[in-house]
C-alpha cells in the first residue's frame, strides 16, 4: 500500500469540511479533503434524481452563509449566485391565505388584511429580530468562550461578549433573554394575534429540532433562522443557482484554487491514531494517508465513537457523546412535476399564482396544527398533518428541469427517527403518501403532476449522508447543545483530546444550516489564528 | 405592488413625466409636471391641490376617547374644543417621539388623529381599561390639501362654508352636494385647508374644486412642491427631519420634542401622558440638540462654484439627506433636508445641531460637494419659520 504525506487531512467533503479545507490550503497547508460519495456536498447536494430534473436533494435554500468566507474565498468567482426566493404563502383553512412579499408595505397590507394590529407589530417585531441577530452575530464568528473557564483565552472571549451585551441596551438584553427561554409560541403570542402568522412564524423554530412550537428553547431556533444574512441584510433567504450542490461545488473550486486536493469515492475506515495522537486515516480500500492534522467534518456521534475507537477518548467525552441529541425530526419530498401545482387558496388569480409560485408555500395553517403534528412524533409516529415548507427551485432557476417542467422540493416535519417499530419500505410510502395527501388538500391537481417522487425518511438521509439519526443540524440546535456546551463541554472548541484531531462540523459551534461558520472556526483554530484556549 | 388613492382615477392622467413615487405603500405624484416649478408657485400666488390621502387616520370614539389620546399625546387634548384641531407629537415612556400629527374633535365625544405612520396598535396598546372604540379610517376615507391664497375663494365658491372657519378649526360642510369635513390645517404655511371626503365621493369632490378652480388658477400639486413648501414654513418631517423611536436602531436616531423644535407642545402641567416624566426632566436640564433654520450665505455658495469655474448651482427640488454641519472646524450637527426657497430667494435648510450652537445668528458652516469636491459654505442660523404670512392666520 502507498503512503502519502499531507498538512492536513479533512474527513468528509460536506460544505464545512471544504470551508476548512479551503481556510487551511489557503494558509499554505497541503490539504486533503475525502469524501466517502461519488459527489461532493454532505447534505447540500444537487442530483439529477430522474432525467432531466435536477434536485437539492436535502438542504434546499441558503441564507446563514457567513459574508466572511464569501469574500474570504470568493465565493462569487467560483460560481456562487445566490437568486432571490422573495415570498412566503400560507395557505389557510378557510379557504385563504396569508402572504409574506418582498416588498414591506404590501406585506403590511397583506397582514392588515388578517389584523391590523399584526401589521404594525411584524414593522417592531422585524426591527427587534434585526437587534436581535445583531446581538448574536459576533457570536457566531468567534470560537465560543466558557464562562466556566479561567483561562486567558476564555475570559478574554467573555469580556469580549460582556462588553457587546452590555452595548446591547436593557430592552433589547431582556428581549434577548426571553429569546433564549421561551417557547417559540408564547414569544410570539407576546406580539401578534392572527393565529396563522404566528404558526408560520413558529415553524422556524422547529426546523431539525425534536422541539413543538410550545416546547421552551424553540424561540433561539426561531433567531437562529432570522440572522440569515444576504448581502448584509439580516432574514434574506435565497436559493443557489444550481441547487446547494452548486455552493459545495463552489466552495470545493476555491479550495482547489488554493492548492487543496479533493477526493471523492474516498471513505475513511477510521483515524490512525499513536497513543493520544491522530497521524492519518485508513480508506476502506485499505490506502493509509498520514498527516500531523486530522479533521473530522462528520458528527459528533461518528467522530469520536466510529473513526476513532472510543477506548481511546476519556469517558465522559464518550458518555457527553452518547448523550447528544440527534433525534432526526424531518423528512424531505422531491417530486420531479409535469406543470405547475394549482394552490385553489389563490383563487385562480393567475397574476398573483406566477408570484407565490416563486417564493416558499409554507403548510402551517394554524398553532394547533403544528403542535398536533408534533404530538404525532411524540408518540413514535410521522406526522398525519406535516409542516411543510415547500419551494418550487425551477420558478427561479429555470436550469433545474425541463423548459415547462418543474421540480418541488419539501421539507416535512416531523418524521421522527425512532419511529415505532423502524423505518420500512411500507412505512415510507405511507409517509409520502402522507404528504402528498396533505399537499392535496392545498393543491388538488398535484398527483397528476407527479413524474416522479422521491421521499427520504431520516433513515434514508442517515443512510445515504451518514448523519447520525438523520439530524440535518449534526445535532439538534437546542440550547444545551449550543455554545459552549457544542458538541460537549470541554470539547467546544474545535479540538479533542487526541492531538492532531479535530472536529469542524454543524455539531459544533454555531450550528446548523448551509453556514460554513463552524468549518471556518475551526481552521481558524487550527492555525492558530483565534485563541482556542 | 403599491395602493391606489380614492382620486387616483384624476391623478393619473395627469402625470405626465410618470414621476411617481412610494408614500405609506401608495402611488403618489412627485409631481406632474416634469419639474414643480409651477406647482410651488401655485402654493404661494393661487391654489395647489395636493392628494395627501396615505395619511394614517384614525377614528377615537366614546367617553374615555379625549382621555386615551390625552394620555397618548404631549398637548392638553380635554381641552380641545368641539371643532378643533391639534397639531401634536407623541412620545414614549422614555420622552422619545414616536409620531406627529394632528387631533381633531369631530363632535362631543369622536376625535380623529392623523399620523404618518400606523398607529392602531399604539393606540391599542395605551387604550387597555378605558371605554373607548378605535377604527382606522386611513382607506375609507381620502384627503385633499388645497393650500394657498385663493383655496379659501374656490371652497366658497364650490359651496363650502369656511368664510368664518378659523386656524386650527373643521367644520362639516358640503362641496357641491357631497358632505364633506374641512379643516384650517396643512404643511405648507399657508392660507390653506383640508378636505376629508368618504373614499367613493372622493372623485366627485376632486371634479368639484377642479372645476371650480380652473378660474383661480387651481394646480394639482405633487409632493416635490409640497416639500419646499413645508422647508420654508419650518415643518418637520417623519423619517426625514427624525425618527420615530419606535423604529431607530440605535439611541442618536432618536429624538425629543424639545430637540425637534416642538417644545410648544408639550404641557408637562397636564394630567399624566406618555413620557411626561423625561420631558420634565429634560425641560429642566435643557435639550441636548436643537432644530434650527439654517440660511446658506449666497456669497460664500458661490465663490465656491466661482473657485471652480462654475456658476452656482441650485438643486431644483428639495433635498433628504444628510449634511455636515461645522462650526470652528468642528462637527457640531447635520441639516437634514434642503431647498432653494423661489419665495424668499434664499437657500434654506433644516437641520439638528447641539443646544450650544442653536441660537439664532450663530454663524455655522453646511458641507456642500462642488465638483466632486466637499467644501463648506458659510450658514446661519434662523428662528422657524422662515416664511410664514398673515394670510396664514387671517
Amino acid at each position: 500500500m502507498t503512503s502519502q504525506r499531507y498538512d492536513a487531512i479533512i474527513i468528509g467533503g460536506g460544505h464545512n469540511g471544504l470551508v476548512t479545507a479551503a481556510y487551511l490550503a489557503k494558509a499554505g497547508k497541503k490539504t486533503l479533503v475525502l469524501e466517502r460519495r461519488e459527489i461532493l456536498g454532505g447534505a447540500a447536494v444537487t442530483e439529477e434524481v430522474h432525467p432531466g430534473f435536477k434536485f437539492s436533494v436535502f438542504s434546499y435554500v441558503v441564507s446563514l452563509l457567513r459574508p466572511e468566507i464569501i469574500r474570504d474565498l470568493d465565493l462569487p468567482a467560483h460560481g456562487l449566485q445566490i437568486l432571490p426566493l422573495e415570498s412566503t404563502v400560507t395557505p389557510l383553512d378557510n379557504g385563504g391565505y396569508l402572504a409574506g412579499w418582498a416588498d414591506p408595505d404590501e406585506t403590511r397590507r397583506e397582514y392588515y388584511r388578517h389584523s391590523p394590529h399584526d401589521a404594525e407589530a411584524a414593522l417592531r417585531f422585524g426591527h427587534l429580530m434585526h437587534h436581535m441577530a445583531m446581538a448574536v452575530k459576533p457570536i457566531l464568528g468567534m470560537i465560543p468562550p466558557d464562562p466556566a473557564s479561567l483561562s486567558p483565552g476564555d475570559l478574554k472571549g467573555m469580556l469580549k461578549l460582556g462588553a457587546h451585551f452590555r452595548s446591547l441596551g436593557a430592552e433589547h438584553f431582556h428581549q434577548l433573554y426571553k429569546l433564549m427561554t421561551m417557547s417559540s409560541a408564547d414569544y410570539l403570542d407576546e406580539w401578534y394575534e392572527f393565529d396563522a402568522l404566528k404558526a408560520t412564524k413558529s415553524a422556524s423554530g422547529i426546523i431539525g429540532t425534536f422541539l413543538g412550537p410550545r416546547s421552551p428553547g424553540s424561540a433561539y431556533v426561531l433567531l437562529h433562522h432570522y440572522m440569515g444574512e444576504i448581502d448584509g441584510a439580516f432574514r434574506a433567504w435565497g436559493f443557489q443557482k444550481g441547487g446547494t450542490g452548486a455552493i459545495s461545488n463552489a466552495i470545493a473550486s476555491a479550495a482547489r484554487a488554493f492548492g487543496a486536493e479533493i477526493r471523492t469515492n474516498a471513505g475513511v475506515e477510521h483515524v490512525i491514531v499513536r497513543g493520544e495522537t491522530a497521524t492519518g486515516v485508513v480508506l476502506s480500500n485499505g490506502e493509509e494517508l498520514y498527516a500531523p492534522v486530522v479533521v473530522s467534518s462528520l458528527d459528533p456521534r461518528l467522530t469520536f465513537t466510529r473513526l476513532v475507537n472510543p477506548t481511546v477518548l476519556p469517558g465522559e467525552l464518550v458518555e457527553g457523546v452518547q448523550r447528544f441529541k440527534f433525534r432526526g425530526s424531518s423528512g424531505k419530498v422531491n417530486l420531479a412535476l409535469s406543470g405547475l401545482p394549482d394552490f385553489s387558496c389563490l383563487g385562480g388569480n393567475a397574476d398573483l399564482a406566477a408570484r407565490a409560485l416563486r417564493g416558499a408555500f409554507s403548510i402551517s395553517p394554524s398553532m394547533e396544527y403544528l403542535e398536533r403534528a408534533y404530538d404525532d412524533a411524540k408518540y413514535g409516529q410521522f406526522s398525519r398533518n406535516p409542516y411543510m415548507d415547500i419551494v418550487i427551485p425551477s420558478m427561479i432557476d429555470p436550469g433545474m428541469a425541463p423548459p415547462g417542467k418543474h421540480v418541488m422540493s419539501i421539507f416535512v416535519q416531523y418524521a421522527p427517527h425512532n419511529i415505532t417499530g423502524g423505518w420500512d419500505d411500507a412505512k415510507r410510502d405511507a409517509f409520502g403518501d402522507a404528504v402528498i395527501r396533505t399537499l392535496a388538500r392545498f393543491a388538488p391537481n398535484i398527483e397528476s403532476l407527479i413524474l416522479h417522487k422521491q421521499v427520504l425518511t431520516p433513515a434514508d438521509i442517515e443512510r445515504i449522508t451518514g448523519l447520525t439519526e438523520g439530524n440535518i443540524f449534526q445535532g439538534e440546535l437546542a440550547l444545551h447543545q449550543l455554545f459552549f456546551l457544542r458538541p460537549v463541554p470541554e470539547w467546544a472548541k474545535y479540538r479533542t483530546p487526541l492531538k492532531g484531531y479535530w472536529q469542524c462540523g454543524a455539531g459544533t459551534h454555531p450550528g446548523g444550516g448551509i453556514m460554513g461558520a463552524s468549518g471556518r472556526l475551526a481552521a481558524q483554530a487550527i492555525l492558530g489564528k483565534q485563541d482556542a484556549a | 405592488m403599491l395602493a391606489e388613492t380614492p382620486f387616483h382615477s384624476r391623478t393619473a392622467p395627469l402625470v405626465r413625466a410618470q414621476t411617481w413615487r412610494r408614500w405609506s405603500g401608495h402611488q403618489i405624484a412627485s409631481a406632474y409636471d416634469p419639474h414643480p416649478d409651477r406647482e410651488y408657485a401655485a402654493v404661494r400666488n393661487a391654489a395647489a391641490l395636493f392628494d395627501v390621502s396615505p395619511l394614517k387616520k384614525y377614528l377615537i370614539t366614546g367617553r374615555d376617547a379625549a382621555r386615551l389620546l390625552d394620555r397618548m399625546v404631549t398637548r392638553d387634548v380635554m381641552k380641545c374644543a368641539v371643532g378643533q384641531v391639534l397639531y401634536t407629537p407623541w412620545c414614549d415612556v422614555h420622552g422619545k417621539v414616536v409620531d406627529d400629527g394632528t387631533v381633531s374633535r369631530l363632535d362631543e365625544t369622536t376625535y380623529r388623529l392623523t399620523s404618518a405612520e400606523p398607529n392602531y396598535r399604539w393606540l391599542r396598546m395605551s387604550a387597555r381599561g378605558m371605554d373607548v372604540d378605535i377604527q382606522e379610517i386611513s382607506d375609507s376615507v381620502g384627503a385633499l390639501a388645497l393650500q394657498g391664497p385663493l383655496s379659501r375663494a374656490i371652497l366658497q365658491e364650490a359651496g363650502a362654508d369656511v368664510a368664518a372657519l378659523k386656524y386650527f378649526r373643521l367644520t362639516h360642510t358640503k362641496i357641491r352636494n357631497t358632505p364633506v369635513t374641512i379643516s384650517r390645517t396643512g404643511y405648507t404655511g399657508d392660507l390653506g385647508f383640508e378636505i376629508w371626503v368618504p373614499r367613493d365621493h372622493g372623485v366627485a369632490v376632486w371634479d368639484a374644486l377642479v372645476s371650480v378652480g380652473s378660474r383661480y388658477g387651481i394646480v394639482p400639486a405633487g409632493i416635490w412642491a409640497l416639500d419646499i413648501a413645508r422647508i420654508e414654513a419650518g415643518l418637520i418631517m417623519l423619517d426625514v427631519d427624525y425618527f420615530s423611536s419606535h423604529h431607530a436602531l440605535i439611541e442618536d436616531q432618536k429624538s425629543s420634542p424639545y430637540e425637534i423644535n416642538l417644545g410648544w407642545t408639550v404641557n408637562d402641567t397636564k394630567g399624566p401622558f406618555n413620557g411626561q416624566r423625561a420631558l420634565r426632566e429634560e425641560k429642566r436640564r435643557g435639550p441636548a440638540w436643537n432644530f434650527v433654520g439654517l440660511d446658506v450665505d449666497w456669497p460664500s455658495f458661490e465663490q465656491l462654484h466661482l473657485a471652480r469655474g462654475l456658476a452656482p448651482r441650485i438643486p431644483n427640488i428639495a433635498w433628504r439627506a444628510s449634511a455636515p454641519i461645522y462650526r470652528g472646524g468642528k462637527q457640531v450637527g447635520y441639516a437634514t433636508s434642503g431647498t432653494w426657497s423661489p419665495m424668499l430667494k434664499r437657500y434654506l435648510a433644516l437641520g439638528h445641531v447641539h443646544a450650544a450652537h442653536g441660537a439664532p445668528g450663530t454663524e455655522l458652516e453646511m458641507e456642500i460637494t462642488v465638483e466632486h469636491r466637499r467644501n463648506r459654505a458659510k450658514a446661519t442660523v434662523r428662528k422657524l419659520p422662515f416664511f410664514d404670512p398673515p394670510r396664514k392666520k387671517a
